[in-house]
């Protein structure tokens, strides 16, 4: 692989953003780091012409995880605490699985041939009407229990919340603003 | 039958051949170099000038709306109040709360600023006037517009202040819950025109039966479609009346309010950039894009007419703030997953009957066409007067009366 300028400038970012997310003290910090490490990724998928997976990236990660773990962290603790930074037995074994899994992503990548630029087969013209149809015609089944799953879950999850409150007091008056009212 | 748009005219490109003009005339180590900087520094004028503009149409409509005069004292009839207003902003200081987190009180409105930008990228403000042609344009478009919820987080929560990260809250909770109607009232044009990328779904608008466009508006789904669409976009730039999280009277001007000076403005700024993005991308997938209604009008260059649908779409936002009152949080959020969610799936399923049903019978091929065109208005209006039944069910429309207003 060669190391143009544009993919050294988003990997130095992608990685200034994950070990800031690791060593920053504020937690909201780290969520805001994590999030430009996100970004970074997506950044280096388009830089790879895959724009459907960066662009995804972009709007899963960025648009929802990202906000979904600020949420998190300010509706449970406020986001003032300073950790105090401590060493644990735990970081070595996290060392190591971080180790290993860069170890077999490397060796992945260098047998599946993607290392040598002439088995590369160039991006096709319509990427996305091809993952389009893939998804509506090969894939369709999955896809359909995906959605089936990912809607039990919300369902789930509104009543699991729902049931905390047992007065619904501003619900009952909540009435639908028609388009003329 | 559809005939192609007549060849190019030269008022249609000038600023395409001008573009290509420059470049061929920089020496050749500099020419992807200018060509991307003449690509960027249009959009980067155009748009903010087309704010300034707005801001005087906006102070004086709102004025006309609400009996009185608007600016009048800076220029003839006012006009270089943006001017004055760009002055004022520049030379105020810029205050930063002590207890604020600075640094991110500091990006906050520089990201906001960018990702407003960046969404311009796609749009076809012209024929070839794509700056970045992707093949995944609306997608692009909405994986930006998702970036601005961080921004408006960053703001809300930095000024350590409790109305400024309520009135993120607020903001972050509308954006996500109308995002939703959003993108899924474009998923009908979508699937229609089978691409993603902005510049074919205009290409694919621009052809004429007769003498009228096949604009996606004029079909029942894309009629409703397109009213959904600009009320989701309403509520996402944060416009009256969905503008709960800005509530002066409530919470002052939500996540903006530690915000003074060059920073306010750009605020202010990024709020009218995502109004034009968003009213672009609705001309791009319902309007036709750059092309003319009818095709004796199609002399007047492309760009005349996106920025032409523009203005209107903004007077339209304009009429809107100064004619109707804020919702109220439940009555938008009820609004937002009762209506316009089930109402968008609705369009979604018309656009596929549209898309299935023959355009022609045998013998004639208008009767075919009005048949579609009932059967999917049909399909669209069906199931929004069941719903409106359902939801209204219970409701007593009365007259309201108010104890100190009478």
């Amino acid at each position: 692989m060669r190391m143009t300028l544009p993919f050294l400038i988003l990997a130095i970012l992608t990685l200034a953003g994950g070990v800031a997310a690791m060593t920053l003290r504020r937690l909201v910090h780290c969520a805001l780091a994590l999030s430009v490490a996100f970004a970074g990724l997506a950044a280096l998928y388009l830089n790879l012409d895959a724009e459907f997976a960066g662009l995804a990236q972009l709007l899963v990660y960025v648009g929802a995880i990202a906000i979904l773990i600020v949420f998190a962290i300010l509706l449970t603790r406020g986001g003032d605490s300073d950790a105090e930074k401590s060493f644990s037995p735990a970081g070595i074994g996290g060392a190591v699985i971080a180790l290993a899994v860069f170890a077999v992503l490397a060796w992945a990548t260098e047998t599946s041939g993607i290392a040598h630029p002439a088995l590369v087969t160039p991006p096709p013209e319509s990427a996305m009407r091809e993952i389009g149809l893939a998804l509506m015609q090969r894939y369709v089944l999955p896809l359909e229990v995906i959605a089936l799953m990912l809607t039990a879950a919300m369902i789930g999850a509104v009543i699991l919340a729902v049931r905390e409150r047992r007065n619904p007091a501003g619900t009952e008056s909540a009435e639908r603003p028609g388009l003329g009212a | 039958m559809s005939v192609a748009v007549a060849p190019a005219f030269a008022a249609d490109q000038i600023f395409v051949a001008l573009k290509y003009w420059l470049v061929l005339h920089t020496p050749g180590p500099f020419q992807t170099l200018v060509s991307i900087l003449l690509t960027i520094i249009p959009i980067i004028v155009v748009f903010p000038a087309l704010f300034a503009v707005t801001t005087v149409l906006e102070r004086k409509g709102l004025g006309r709306i609400q009996n009185r005069y608007g600016p009048n004292r800076v220029g003839p009839w006012g006009v270089f109040q943006p001017l004055a207003d760009a002055v004022k902003s520049l030379t105020k200081e810029d205050i930063v709360p002590r207890s604020a987190d600075h640094v991110v009180h500091y990006l906050a409105p520089l990201v906001l600023v960018a990702t407003a930008f960046l969404a311009f990228a796609v749009l076809p403000i012209g024929r070839n006037m794509t700056a970045v042609n992707l093949d995944a344009g609306v997608l692009f478009f909405f994986a930006i517009g998702a970036a601005t919820e961080l921004a408006v987080f960053m703001a809300g929560w930095s000024s350590r202040n409790k109305y400024s990260l309520l009135g993120a809250m607020r903001a972050i909770a509308q954006m996500i819950s109308y995002e939703i109607p959003l993108i899924l009232s474009s998923v009908a044009v979508i699937m229609i025109s089978g691409t993603l990328s902005t510049t074919r779904i205009v290409d694919e608008q621009a052809h004429y039966t007769g003498t009228v466009a096949h604009w996606n508006v004029f079909t029942p789904w894309g009629l409703a479609g397109f009213i959904l669409f600009m009320i989701a976009a309403t509520a996402e730039t944060n416009r009256s009346p969905f503008d709960l999280p800005e509530g002066e009277s409530e919470i002052i001007a939500g996540y903006f309010i530690e915000y003074s000076g060059f920073k306010f403005a750009l605020f202010f700024l990024a709020e009218y950039l995502e109004m034009f993005a968003v009213s672009g991308l609705g001309i791009t997938l319902f309007l036709g894009g750059w092309s003319s209604p009818f095709s004796f009008l199609a002399w007047i260059p492309s760009w005349i007419w996106f920025f032409g649908k523009l203005l209107a779409l903004i007077v339209g936002f304009i009429w809107v703030r100064g004619t109707l009152p804020r919702l109220r949080m439940d009555q938008l959020m009820n609004f937002a997953w009762k209506f316009m969610l089930p109402m968008t799936l609705v369009v979604i399923v018309s656009a596929g009957v549209w898309r299935f049903l023959p355009a022609g019978v045998a013998g004639s091929a208008a009767l075919g066409g009005v048949i579609r065109w009932l059967v999917c208005a049909l399909v669209v209006a069906g199931p929004y007067i069941a719903l409106a039944r359902v939801l209204e069910r219970g409701r007593k429309i009365e007259k309201r009366t108010y104890r100190y207003a009478e």
